[in-house]
């Protein structure tokens, strides 16, 4: 059985149990009020499918694949604008976040979704050696849609790409191996290890 | 003034020859010229940004983080945790809190810190560059040090998201913080003071994955600049700077404008005033020239 379908058996419906079970700072949920403060003050407001205080509302109503499968959590930039304004203190970036991550999880994230596509390429590049490639992020960014594309999106940003280089912000020299953690072994094993802890705990979670 | 000595969290970006090199480089400038000492985390890691969150989950997150701190517990313990970096100011505090608030996450984080041989106490300071400016040196001592005042200069100070919110400047104000027009006055320039995109969303890392939708933000984060009679912006933001300096000539290829508008650091401002050469205060690290400073930093 697929987690997705072990998730929809354990909690038959009660998709706001389920939320405050397995998404990071799940628990706030049923403080929102629905004000309409936090989706009024994001800046990618108008191209969220359902806006956060809507996110909220259906959370509550049990609309578990409608929130799951949306594409609206992808559109949060972090700038913490609901979190500075929310008159209950909720701490909604961080929930949307946890209900993207929880939406990787299920295996319910939009086919192409292009933020959660980049943020797997960034987690990846990252604890690779424990410090950001920036070239090869960007290449793996240009190239993530396939090869073709990856050669329209590299020449549209040649003239950015250069003017980086120019100034020595950028260099060829990260293509072979580039900044690192000495570490990078200790790291591995950390990262394995809190992996481990985290699976189980969902595993445990909610019975 | 006494030397400061701070333990240091440069971040992914400060690295030599990446994005946010020249802020790196005049950062040294300036803490040269203010005698603080930095000393940087032994083999500190990358704390995942707040993009991190869909590749790795909470634990994975809060150690890479909780991994530098205790680094920095071990090699400084005396000294507070400085970053210059917003994303990484802010994962950093944030991983801090959410552990002192969560015992069970504290165990949990301190097992898997044990597999890199590392304990976490967590009782630091951990604090943004701008706050050792304002808080430690002071406005006053910050001023006395200026030999070229950038007369004639004026400046947006765009603060942006992550330095600002959730836990922004002691004593600023979310909507309307302050901080940055007061070290713009104390270089002797002028601020923009109805900068109205001041801590506007520049579409962060979405500026990558989203770049239509974060572009339109970025055109108006410059375009009140302009209106606003700016000759450049300045910002303490690693991710803003690249974002409202990069993409200017795309804009201008999408919406029709003529946007060539300087975007430098704080760091910067403080070398050229303090007398430093164009290539100490990292200059030549600007996409966009910034033609003004090279000039006052060339007299």
């Amino acid at each position: 059985m697929s987690y997705n379908q072990e998730m929809i058996e354990k909690y038959r419906g009660n998709f706001l149990k389920e939320v405050q079970d397995n998404v990071e700072e799940g628990d706030w949920v049923k403080m929102c009020m629905q004000c309409g403060v936090c989706s009024g003050s994001c800046p990618l407001g108008p191209h969220w499918e359902h806006p956060p205080q809507e996110i909220f509302m259906m959370i509550r109503a049990g609309k578990r694949e409608e929130v799951l499968e949306s594409t609206s959590m992808w559109m949060c930039t972090s700038c913490y604008n609901c979190i500075a304004r929310c008159p209950r203190g909720l701490p909604i970036t961080h929930i949307m976040h946890g209900l993207a991550t929880y939406s990787k999880r299920l295996g319910l994230v939009p086919k192409e979704q292009p933020t959660a596509k980049f943020a797997q390429l960034f987690w990846d590049n990252l604890t690779t050696t424990g410090r950001v490639n920036e070239l090869k992020l960007g290449l793996a960014l240009y190239f993530m849609n396939g090869f073709g594309e990856g050669i329209k999106t590299a020449l549209k940003m040649k003239d950015i790409g250069l003017g980086m280089l120019k100034t020595k912000r950028m260099t060829p020299m990260e293509m072979l191996g580039g900044h690192k953690c000495k570490d990078v072994k200790g790291l591995h094993a950390m990262l394995k290890k809190a992996e481990e802890i985290e699976e189980a705990r969902i595993g445990k979670s909610g019975s | 003034m006494a030397k400061k000595s701070y333990s240091f969290y440069p971040g992914c970006s400060s690295q030599k020859a990446a994005s946010a090199s020249n802020y790196q480089v005049s950062v040294d400038t300036m803490c040269q010229e203010l005698d603080i000492e930095l000393n940087e985390i032994p083999d500190w890691n990358c704390c995942s940004a707040s993009i991190g969150y869909a590749g790795g989950g909470e634990l994975p997150r809060l150690a890479l983080s909780a991994r530098n701190i205790a680094l920095s517990e071990e090699a400084h313990p005396e000294q507070d945790i400085v970053a210059t970096c917003a994303a990484c100011w802010l994962a950093t505090k944030e991983t801090q809190q959410r552990l002192n608030e969560d015992e069970e996450l504290m165990a949990e984080t301190n097992t898997a810190l044990a597999e890199a041989g590392l304990k976490l106490k967590n009782d630091k300071n951990i604090r943004h560059m701008v706050e050792v400016l304002i808080e430690d040196i002071g406005y006053e001592e910050l001023g006395s040090h200026v030999k070229k005042p950038l007369e004639g200069l004026k400046i947006a100070g765009y603060v942006g998201c992550q330095t600002n919110r959730p836990f922004g400047i002691a004593g600023e104000s979310f909507e309307n913080p302050k901080y940055l027009d007061k070290m713009i006055e104390t270089v002797g320039a002028e601020a923009c003071d109805n900068y109205e995109k001041k801590v506007s969303c520049c579409g962060g890392a979405l500026a990558f994955s989203e770049p239509e939708k974060s572009q339109a933000l970025i055109k108006e984060i410059i375009e009140s600049a302009y209106d606003n009679g700016a000759d450049m912006i300045v910002t303490p933001c690693p991710v803003c700077q690249m974002n409202t300096e990069v993409y200017q000539d795309q804009i201008n290829a999408k919406y029709g404008t003529k946007f060539k508008m300087p975007v430098v650091y704080y760091s910067q401002l403080l070398s050229v005033a303090y007398g430093k050469s164009a290539k100490e205060a990292a200059l030549d690290g600007q996409v966009i020239p910034a033609k003004q400073l090279e000039e006052i930093a060339g007299k």
